[in-house]
């Protein structure tokens, strides 16, 4: 009999455990899986037109000097508008580091231009790696440039590499879910909160506190993980970025939510009252979080003109990470929630006795 | 509610305002005397940005002063007698609409105080019809957002406090996108620039005082 009911129960509960498997494969995939070889940088941000240049290209987890059949050598080239400049020499220097020169022609486009690497262990992008100077005459010959066939090819389970990010791609499976986790919280909390307001049922708006605390805990996690990759990729622990703000704003208005629970004594007072300010908090956090970034500058994917999480950062290996990242962070946040919740209703319980 | 029941209700604010000229003459001094201590301690504000700020900021605290006594003068007494008479939303609108009044007088004192002590220089070769449309949805915003949370203060008893820790939060968003507005008047920008900033403090307006009419009969009730 014990038996069956705890069957009964493990199925009832099988999306804690389905959380906790996907959390644990999560951490493990994030910290041990290997970042794809990437180029970080080179060694001069301008190109300059007319002349000979003479580029150090650094990469990231690379090997330039191994070489396979039908490519003993690294191929080197900038894309440029809709043509391809390739270098005219490559010397392998190290494991890490080419230099490739390149006879820049006059009159090229004067906007930043890709540069391009390719070798045996596959096919690698840094945007925006270079910027033109000076004004040429002549039009650059396009034919003698073209690269045909770029060969990619596959290196397993990696994540994707990109110049600003590096290493630190890795927060992604944590930073972003706390923020999507927060929000399903909020959003449980306002909805119980527009349901204690129409039936004054004293338990609704217990639902909704304890949701608010329990997604002030994952905002403030939140807040941190950010801080932590803006400290790495941005250089400060804290930039001035709309989201940023809209975020720490987001985090002061629900903790004005508890003090205001806290300062109105009489029990159906505190829970009317909270709620109509609850109600309020979301429609700003709507409007900060949603809303505001994505039409001011921000130096947040997707925001403000920069690109999403997309063709070179989020591929199909990364994303096999990411989605179950999310799932199970929204898991575990909607069980601390319930724990919280019965919680707390036991604590009423014993107060009536 | 009725338009007749809310002219009313306005009448009445005006009237008792009238009547006691301590909360108008109150927020007077406090806006000449803060935009005076800045004056002392700037000078003169030839930058832009600075400039427009600093005037924002005042503005703010000034309307935190001047609404948090929407209903603070009323007594327990008086407010259940208005609730019999007529229905809780004309009463916030009413507030409303009285709190536009006093907010628009405001800014606009305090504008002029502000310009001819501090300079008027960022003001010119700007966008002034944009730079009023930012005044006007500066103030109708101030005046929804601080009127509820100055009823959800009242229900605590505790108001100046709570009204500063509730408020201040909440009119980020407002006041950030204000400041961008009338950054973009003063560079003398055309419409369409400040076109996104307009439609969000509208929007933010619109949702704040369709919030106010559902919720606030439920802020009264006991």
């Amino acid at each position: 009999m014990a038996r069956i009911i705890y069957l009964e129960s493990g199925m009832k509960n099988w999306w804690k455990l389905a959380s906790v498997l996907l959390l644990m494969y999560v951490i493990v995939m994030s910290l041990l899986t290997p970042l794809g070889p990437g180029i970080s940088s080179v060694s001069q941000e301008k190109l300059h037109m007319g002349k000979n240049d003479s580029i150090s290209i650094y990469g990231y987890n690379t090997d330039f000097t191994v070489s396979s059949k039908g490519l003993e050598q690294p191929v080197v080239w900038l894309e440029i508008g809709a043509f391809n400049l390739q270098a005219d020499t490559i010397r392998v220097i190290s494991k890490n580091e080419i230099s490739a020169d390149f006879s820049i022609p006059y009159n090229l486009p004067s906007k930043s231009q890709t540069l391009h690497v390719q070798y045996a262990q596959g096919h690698y992008v840094l945007p925006n790696a270079f910027r033109c100077e000076e004004a040429g005459k002549d039009n650059i010959e396009h034919d003698d440039c073209e690269v045909k066939n770029p060969q990619y090819l596959n290196n397993g389970m990696v994540f994707p590499n990109r110049e600003i990010l590096g290493e630190t791609i890795r927060n992604l499976m944590f930073h972003v879910p706390m923020w999507f986790t927060m929000m399903l919280l909020m959003t449980i909390s306002v909805i119980n909160s527009i349901r204690y307001l129409s039936g004054f049922n004293p338990r609704y708006d217990l639902i909704a506190k304890e949701a608010v605390k329990a997604g002030l805990l994952f905002g403030i996690l939140g807040l941190a993980t950010g801080s932590l990759w803006a400290r790495f990729t941005w250089g400060h622990w804290w930039v001035s970025d709309t989201k940023l703000n809209g975020a720490a704003i987001t985090t002061l208005i629900y903790m004005a939510y508890l003090i205001l629970r806290g300062s109105v004594g009489e029990e159906q007072n505190q829970a009317r009252v909270s709620a109509v300010y609850n109600i309020f908090a979301f429609m700003i956090l709507v409007v900060m979080l949603m809303i505001l970034p994505r039409i001011t500058d921000s130096l947040h994917p997707g925001n403000g003109g920069n690109p999403a999480f997309s063709q070179y950062d989020l591929d199909s290996k990364l994303r096999m990470v990411f989605y179950p990242a999310v799932l199970g962070w929204i898991g575990i946040g909607y069980w601390i929630f319930q724990i919280r919740k019965r919680i707390a209703v036991l604590g009423e319980k014993t107060q009536e006795l | 509610m009725s338009a007749k029941e809310l002219s009313v209700l306005l009448k009445k604010e005006i009237a008792l305002e009238l009547r006691n000229k301590v909360a108008i003459s109150g927020i007077l001094l406090y806006v000449i005397s803060t935009v005076f201590v800045c004056y002392l301690s700037f000078r003169r504000l030839d930058d832009p940005l600075v400039w427009n700020t600093l005037f924002w900021v005042i503005l703010l605290f000034s309307a935190v002063n001047t609404i948090s006594k929407s209903f603070h003068t009323e007594t327990r007494n008086r407010l259940l007698y208005l609730y019999t008479l007529s229905s809780p939303a004309a009463v916030i609108l009413s507030k409303m609409l009285y709190n536009i009044l006093l907010m628009g007088l405001t800014s606009l004192v305090t504008l002029l105080v502000y310009s001819t002590l501090l300079g008027s220089v960022p003001l010119e070769g700007s966008n002034v019809g944009m730079y009023i449309v930012a005044l006007l949805l500066g103030c109708s915003g101030f005046s929804g957002i601080f009127t509820m949370i100055a009823a959800i203060s009242a229900r605590t008893g505790n108001n100046l406090g709570i009204m500063a820790i509730l408020g201040f939060p909440l009119i980020l968003p407002l006041l950030v996108t204000l400041i961008e507005l009338s950054g973009i008047a003063l560079r003398g920008l055309t419409w369409e620039y400040g076109f996104t900033a307009i439609s969000i403090l509208a929007g933010i307006n619109v949702l704040v005082v369709a919030l106010s009419y559902l919720l606030f009969p439920y802020l009264w009730r006991e």
